[in-house]
């Protein structure tokens, strides 16, 4: 491979940049006119000016994109996280142009990418899911079938993602309320309208494992991450591993995922996502089919670089290690910074004064901003990622302690203060916490 | 003649509402989304919608007019 397409923006261009440029592989980065002084459009061997800041005209204007990997003669497209990266029809239109699209197959991505196939699917591979239902045609048929399984339950759309298209609901009059508004937005946000009833698992932890696979067929899991730490379902803070989980569980959450794999013949960098309720009985909840935004803590604590892997699997090499031999050491914790009131956690677009990261030991920036950049409207918050390492958990809440100490963003709100806090908790420095823990027990004081 | 206005810069994810229709004090009207985050914007008096003046994939920036209420 000598040049790759990178069809994304901000730090996770960066991020691939990084382990292209010491492979000593050329790459192509695109920009929506928003974006033209952000960082990585400088350090991409080149970059081209791809539209209009709505996303829709611009990071998923797949024409274009494609025309740009076509005349740049690239060798495979990288996704990155979010825009094209679970889009089936554009794995395919890749692959049919002859570029290595580098994660799994179209079919795969199509398969795990509606939840209710996806259910279906780990069923079938024995895996265990969260109690749950099929396709539900109407209100009534849900409240049947939340009544059967018993309240609260969790009203899904087949197609969401994101934090996007879930409900909690309570009792029948909150799923009658809830159904018609949640299709018709599911309807209109992801075109599809197709729903389902899961069993609300109480006081569960989000725990994902990471999982990749080669042509040759060998899969391995690369152990797990706890992700409970969580504001509107998506992910603020992630760790490995996770605290308070047994080993046997451990090497059973681990085998789980990779049976989920090899069932569906993966290939590529994967995350089998599951719910763990307090017994420690976990549920297959959904598989993301490309590389995460957490996939740092995993490269800390095993010492490899996932899109090294994921490059070497696209061009039909073997993985370079077996599954006895990934044996993982230390503790890793992931902070998400985000452009974000650190107590509402309502966004705060706007320019970037002075942003500077410590130089500190143990400490790794994934960052996609610098002093000066301008956060828009038009994406996700995400400023950066700080990644800490220690021989110990203890250690790595140390590192965390003191990087956000003295951390200093100017120009905008940003949740630095929530950090500096939780780190402080003692339930979060026992590990014990939920998915529920930032909503119930932590509000920044100002 | 009540402005019912944007709280923040996004992109219209759904109207709730058409032309014509009473509305009740605090029904949601429009849901935007900015950075991954849906937000519900809501009118304050009862009425009849008199006019909508976005639809569905459009982006507005804070403070612009959603719906005319009256």
């Amino acid at each position: 491979m000598k040049k790759i397409l990178i069809a994304n923006r901000g730090e996770i261009v960066e991020r691939i940049i990084r382990t292209c440029s010491r492979l000593g592989i050329e790459t192509i980065a695109v920009y929506s006119s928003a974006d033209k002084e952000l960082p990585y459009v400088k350090h991409a061997t080149k970059a081209y000016e791809i539209g209009d800041p709505p996303a829709a005209k611009s990071y998923l204007n797949q024409d274009v994109i494609l025309k740009i990997a076509q005349d740049e003669k690239v060798d495979a497209i990288h996704p990155g996280y979010g825009f094209l990266s679970e889009n089936a029809s554009f794995v395919r239109k890749v692959e049919d142009l002859g570029i290595a699209f580098i994660g799994p197959s179209a079919d795969v991505v199509e398969s795990m990418g509606d939840k209710i196939t996806a259910r279906k699917t780990m069923i079938e591979a024995g895996v265990p899911v969260v109690p749950g239902s099929a396709e539900i045609e109407d209100v009534t048929a849900a409240i049947s079938y939340a009544n059967e399984i018993g309240y609260p339950v969790m009203l899904k759309a087949a197609a969401g993602g994101g934090g996007i298209g879930m409900q909690r609901c309570e009792n029948d009059q909150q799923l009658e309320k809830a159904f018609a508004s949640s299709q018709n937005r599911a309807k209109a946000y992801f075109g599809n309208g197709a729903m389902f009833v899961e069993k609300f698992i109480d006081q569960a932890r989000h725990i994902e494992v990471q999982i990749v696979g080669d042509k040759q067929g060998n899969i391995v899991h690369l152990y797990e991450r706890n992700c409970s730490i969580q504001r509107r379902n998506q992910k603020v803070l992630e760790e490995t591993p996770s605290p308070l989980i047994s080993s046997e569980t451990r090497a059973k959450i681990g085998e789980a995922a990779k049976a989920a794999a090899e069932h569906v013949n993966y290939t590529n960098a994967g995350t089998v996502e599951f719910v763990m309720d307090q017994n420690e009985n976990f549920y297959f909840l959904e598989m993301n089919t490309r590389l995460q935004v957490e996939h740092p803590i995993t490269e800390e604590t095993i010492g490899v670089d996932l899109v090294e892997w994921q490059l070497l699997v696209a061009e039909g090499r073997s993985l370079p290690l077996k599954q006895e031999d990934i044996l993982p050491t230390g503790h890793s914790i992931e902070f998400r910074l985000y452009a974000e009131d650190p107590s509402t956690f309502m966004p705060s677009p706007g320019k970037i004064e002075t942003l500077h990261f410590k130089d500190m030991e143990n400490v790794r920036i994934d960052s996609g901003y610098e002093s000066g950049s301008s956060v828009s409207p038009f994406y996700d918050p995400m400023i950066a990622k700080i990644i800490v390492k220690g021989e110990t958990r203890d250690e790595a809440i140390k590192t965390g302690q003191a990087f956000f100490e003295g951390f200093s963003l100017t120009g905008i709100k940003h949740n630095g203060p929530l950090f500096a806090q939780l780190l402080r908790e003692e339930k979060f420095m026992q590990g014990d916490y939920s998915t529920a823990y930032l909503a119930e027990n932590l509000t920044v004081k100002k | 003649m009540q402005e019912v206005k944007a709280s923040m810069a996004g992109t219209v994810l759904n109207v709730m509402v058409a032309e014509g229709d009473s509305i009740t004090s605090g029904q949601e009207l429009v849901m935007l989304e900015s950075m991954k985050m849906e937000i519900p914007i809501e009118g304050v008096e009862e009425g009849t919608v008199a006019e909508v003046k976005v639809s569905i994939g459009d982006f507005v920036n804070e403070g612009d007019v959603l719906v005319k209420i009256k």
